[in-house]
């Protein structure tokens, strides 16, 4: 062993080939870099282009299946009431995902502060998570005079679960030692929440957040599925219904569309924060040279 | 060295600050930690708990931090504990990765109620003492191992406290940071006059180090000896190349091999 270590050492150690191999791990990693934002939008817009080849080749009739174009149009041409459906529902999801925010991380707060609590008030909450929104939303509708607030009770159940879980974990996950240091300086309990437990659960909190703004959004599109009635204060999922009534199928899509792409900026805007609140300590946000 | 180093009285003229009495430590499954460990921690001490794993070190430490109760016997403070008396070091550097360095060091103030503003001159002052003046601003994730160790001792070092507990604080370093450590740690306690109480299974590192080491012993775990290591401080590279040093690790060495079953010797 240590005869043949110097050498093989020396070996490896030559300038040229060192070169070599950084310069391709150089390259690649520029490669990467392009292909993070060309490859997605290379196979987006080829599925569009086959999607709209589709319809034309075939001779799809667009009460059947609109192309892409015709979806673009109707989107323009109903914007006045897909605007304000899509207000609606954005509303409803933000509202909600505030107060899952609010309720997930003061409930979970509550449970790090109290064993007792937790064991009183966690299983409401397993239960509330574990059966289906579609199955509680028409008992809901029932009880609750106001649409709205119906609406948001949904949206809410189902997005305050994964943060109150991850908040909870991340509550008790602080380090040991640091822990036993608290208790050295003889640091009172909202000292401890504060200085220690708070940050380290931030990061699961953010975990969480991401997974319930998607949620939130899935929750006030199946919510009004439910409650069925249309109106004024009508959201994007309504709108899809009635536009399937009277097989407006551009129409269906657009709505879908504009759902779609408000999931994706609640995603990316989740993660966003995410990345900032973390860029300067946590492992999940630190790059790597 | 300089002018403003405290003068340590010897061994023998020392204040007490803290005592143990006779103590016992059972764990619930019934495993003996500790049994009937006696000490008195004076004033100016650097005491090492030196012993294989699992002696019932750092259950010492814990029962002397007040972080667990001992089942028999009692540790008292001379006048009482007061809420600035310890500073402890863990094996890990044990930051909070969310705050600077200078934040760090902060801490124990900051449990007190005391803004940054007050304590910054203290916090740069301990932070130069440990050679990080330059780092208060960085995050721990920035900072080698040695670097981030030398940040939870300056934490410990901050207030001031009456007693220092450490436990292995360098066991995890290599062996170049861990005697560039060790020399440090001395210059700082001349400094200071600081009463540390370190753990450490290095019989190298006791005798470079302390002026008192207790030799453990495991199952039950227990104080088998007091060697005193009746060197004057400061201490460097002569000591650690003297024979009294060479004699007195000799002596240490063969106390611990003596503790350990026929079967472990090896
Ligand atoms: N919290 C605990 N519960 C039960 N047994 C423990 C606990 N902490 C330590 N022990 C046991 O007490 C003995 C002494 O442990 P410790 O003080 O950690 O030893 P050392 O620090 O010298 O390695 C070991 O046998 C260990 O398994
Ligand atoms: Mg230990």
């Amino acid at each position: 062993m240590s005869v043949t270590e110097p050498t093989s050492r020396s070996e490896t150690g030559v300038g040229p080939m060192f070169d070599a191999e950084e310069e391709s791990l150089a390259r690649k990693q520029r490669v990467e870099a392009v292909a993070k934002w060309l490859l997605p939008i290379a196979v987006l817009s080829l599925a569009i282009w086959y999607w709209d080849r589709l319809v034309v080749w075939n001779d799809i009739p667009h009460y059947i299946l609109p192309g892409p174009g015709r979806v673009m149009q109707t989107l323009i041409q109903d914007w006045g009431t897909l605007s304000q459906s899509l207000l609606v529902t954005l509303q409803i999801t933000l509202m909600a995902l505030a107060v899952a925010i609010i309720g997930g991380v003061g409930l979970a707060v509550l449970f790090a502060q109290s064993r007792l609590a937790e064991m009183s008030f966690s299983p409401f909450a397993v239960i509330l998570q574990v059966t289906p929104i579609v199955a509680i939303a028409p008992l809901i509708f029932i009880y609750i005079e106001s649409r709205m607030v119906g609406l948001l009770l949904c949206a809410w159940i189902v997005a305050f679960f994964p943060i109150l879980a991850n908040t909870t974990l991340g509550l008790k996950s602080a380090d040991h030692n640091l822990r036993d240091l608290m208790l050295i300086y003889k640091a009172n309990r909202w000292q401890r929440l504060r200085y220690l437990q708070l940050p380290s659960a931030l990061p699961y909190f953010l975990g969480g957040l991401r997974i319930a703004g998607g949620l939130a959004l899935i929750g006030a599109v199946v919510a009004e599925y439910v409650a069925g009635t249309g109106g004024i204060g009508s959201g994007l999922a309504f709108r899809i219904l009635e536009a399937g009534y009277r097989l407006n199928i551009p129409r269906m899509f657009a709505a879908l569309l504009l759902i779609a792409l408000t999931g994706v900026i609640i995603f990316a805007i989740t993660t966003a924060i995410s990345h900032f609140a973390l860029r300067k300590w946590h492992e999940s946000a630190l790059k790597r040279e | 060295m300089t002018a403003h180093d405290r003068i340590i009285p010897p061994l023998h003229q020392r204040k007490p600050v803290l005592s143990m009495q006779a103590v016992d430590k059972t764990f619930n499954g019934g495993v003996v930690a500790l049994r009937r460990m006696s000490l008195t921690v004076n004033e100016g001490d650097f005491i090492s708990l030196l012993g294989p794993s699992g002696c019932g070190k750092s259950t010492a430490l814990r029962l002397i931090a007040g972080l667990m109760r001992p089942t028999v016997g009692r540790i008292t403070w001379e006048g009482g504990r007061g809420t600035d008396d310890l500073g402890v070091v863990f094996q890990e550097p044990t930051l909070m990765p969310w705050s600077t360095v200078a934040k760090n060091v902060w801490l124990p103030f900051r449990l007190r109620g005391k803004s940054f503003a007050t304590v910054r001159d203290r916090i740069e002052e301990v932070l130069a003492l440990v050679g990080l003046d330059k780092f208060a601003n960085s995050y721990p994730r920035e900072l080698s191992g040695g670097m981030k160790m030398r940040v939870s001792i300056a934490r410990a070092l901050v207030t001031n406290p009456r007693l220092i507990l450490m436990d292995e604080p360098f066991a995890a370093l290599d062996e170049i940071t861990r005697q560039k450590l060790n020399d440090d740690l001395l210059n700082l306690k001349a400094r200071t006059g600081a009463t540390v109480i370190f753990v450490t299974h290095s019989v190298f590192e006791s005798v470079f180090l302390s002026d008192r080491i207790l030799v453990m012993a495991a199952r039950p775990g227990r104080v088998i000896r007091e060697i005193a290591v009746d060197a004057p401080y400061p201490r460097g590279i002569a000591w650690r190349t003297s024979p009294d040093y060479a004699r007195i690790a000799r002596e240490t060495s063969d106390t611990l091999m003596s503790t350990l079953a026929p079967g472990e010797s090896h």
